[in-house]
């Protein structure tokens, strides 16, 4: 399984900017720090540094959606690049760190720093979600008129938020396979248990049960406690060429595999089959990349924008059957830290905060560093898998250490 | 009437937004393999052909998945509300995103058949019809 050139790349570092509710920085600054965390943390200079990805890039299509674009961020720490991109168009947020490590494969570039940056609570500021979202514009009255691939066919018809385009998934997944809102819960009281032992976490507090189901309900079956939280934060990882290791400050995590696949159509509302999302065809294809097996992984940090995409991935990656997510995660115990597969021990964008998917990234090169602190997973580990997204967006990494 | 974001109603996709003023719900069809295409598309995906007509269809179908909405994502629209994903009787590829009106929110399932209903809206920028669905039968 050698051919595959993520296989010539590792992470060799990874760091985050402060994180917080609602921090009023200046979210470039959060992007230069989260950057330069990750390329102290790698033992590089920026110097060093002669490759860049980032998603979505500085074009942002909704406020707060983008704190850095890559020119930006070229620009302030003066990089010299053989390599650089930022785009939305692309599988999901790991679709940026996939892209490096075809550069890197390719011969551009040898460390590619790559970042994800939000700024969506500052942005929200008092308004809550209407004021970043969709409606945003709408809400403000006059002319405003609904146009473009999404918003045209969702948002006369109130389907403003991914919330709801996702909550009919999650609907599809209970009528089909009998998943209750009890097992969709523990996703969000999992989340909230491991964000207990991290100091970054936005929410800490104990959630329980009847905290969860007392909470308003948003769109059916979501209650508040599904959708994650918007935060400003900004988190990097440097991608290596693997020759270069000897370069590096610690021992480098590899890529073992990336999943990228588009299988369906591009769309949140006309796939083909509604409980499986293009997940299923991007880690299809992460396993046809490696002698590795779901039966290997060891911790899974998987999207959580909203709970029931944490379930998909766990079935689009056969970590459980098709369909028996609900009975996998019922109880809570399985994902639990100290269970068979612990499951966003940072605590998942629904309490850790709305990183946007490299905030798995970074917790699965942290845990298997061993550098998680008090939520360190208390067993040695080899192998992780990372996935970000859903619906028509979706991207998965199995990254390995010590192999 | 409750607040409602309208569409930008373009050459494109005039057929869809306008065929309420017929009472017809219309899609995008291959002249030559007879798809309905949706969203409009300037070319077949299934043949490639650019021959593509409106086409009334029955305004008949099943709601695939739906959720019902609590959260004001857009101040002025009445709460809660049903979204659907809506498949259409002559082609259930086709799915069109919709509210379920005419019945208690409570009483939507996956599996509901539906019939078309639309709801007028006058605009300076030109009146659009909203092809919203309630329970068949609820006449």
């Amino acid at each position: 399984m050698d051919e595959y050139i993520e296989k010539r790349c590792v992470i060799s570092g990874a760091g985050q900017s402060d994180v917080g509710r609602r921090l009023g920085r200046d979210p470039l600054e959060l992007t230069l720090d989260a950057c330069l965390a990750a390329i102290a943390d790698a033992g590089l200079e920026t110097s060093d540094i002669d490759g860049l990805s980032t998603y979505p890039g500085g074009i942002s299509p909704a406020k707060g959606f983008s704190g850095g674009g890559a020119y930006e961020v070229i620009d302030a720490l003066r990089l010299d690049v053989g390599w650089y991109d930022g785009g939305l168009e692309t599988s999901g947020q790991l679709g940026s760190v996939i892209k490096a490590c075809l550069a890197v494969g390719a011969g551009l570039c040898n460390h590619v720093v790559c970042f994800r940056s939000v700024w969506e609570g500052t942005a929200q500021g008092s308004g809550g979600r209407a004021a970043v979202g969709m409606g945003s514009e709408a809400a403000a009255g006059g002319s405003f008129r609904a146009s473009g691939a999404m918003a045209e066919w969702s948002l006369p018809f109130g389907a403003a938020s991914a919330a709801c385009w996702i909550a009919m998934y999650a609907q599809a997944h209970m009528h089909r396979y009998g998943t209750t809102s009890e097992q969709l819960a523990q996703i969000a009281l999992n989340g909230r248990r491991n964000a207990a032992l991290n100091p970054k976490a936005i929410y800490r507090d104990p959630l329980t049960m009847d905290d969860y189901m007392a909470s308003r309900m948003i769109t059916t079956p979501f209650h508040l406690f599904d959708c994650d939280v918007p935060c400003d934060g900004a988190t990097a990882v440097v991608v290596s060429r693997a020759e270069r290791a000897a370069d590096l400050r610690k021992a480098p995590i590899r890529v073992e595999a990336v999943g990228t696949a588009l299988h369906d159509r591009p769309s949140w509302d006309q796939l083909k089959e509604l409980t499986r999302m293009c997940s299923h065809d991007a880690a299809d294809q992460m396993w046809t990349r490696t002698d590795l097996t779901p039966a290997d992984v060891q911790i899974a940090e998987l999207y959580d924008g909203f709970s029931y995409l944490t379930m998909n991935w766990l079935e689009a990656l056969g970590l459980c059957p098709l369909g028996e997510s609900g009975p996998f995660i019922e109880g809570g115990t399985r994902i639990a830290r100290d269970g068979q597969l612990p499951v966003n021990t940072h605590g998942g964008q629904l309490s850790a905060g709305r990183l946007h998917g490299y905030g798995f990234l970074h917790e699965a090169c942290v845990q298997l560093w061993g550098e998680a602190g008090e939520r360190q997973v208390d067993r040695p580990l080899e192998v992780a898998v990372v996935a970000a997204g859903g619906g028509n967006t979706c991207g998965c990494l199995l990254l390995t250490k010590g192999r | 009437m409750a607040f409602r974001i309208l569409p930008r109603v373009t050459d494109a996709n005039r057929h869809f937004w306008e065929g309420g003023a017929r009472g017809e719900l219309v899609f995008l069809r291959c002249a030559r393999c007879d798809t309905y295409v949706h969203p409009p598309s300037p070319i077949c995906p299934v043949d490639h052909g650019k021959d593509l007509h409106p086409e009334a269809v029955s305004g008949r179908g099943t709601v695939a998945t739906f959720t019902i909405n609590h959260q004001a994502w857009i101040p002025g629209m009445d709460l809660p509300y049903v979204i659907a994903l809506v498949e259409i009787d002559e082609q259930p590829s086709v799915r069109v995103q919709t509210n379920i009106v005419g019945c208690e929110p409570d009483d939507v399932h996956i599996g509901m058949r539906v019939e078309v209903v639309f709801e007028h809206r006058e605009d300076p920028g030109g009146d659009v019809w909203l092809p919203l669905f309630r329970p068949v039968g609820d006449r």
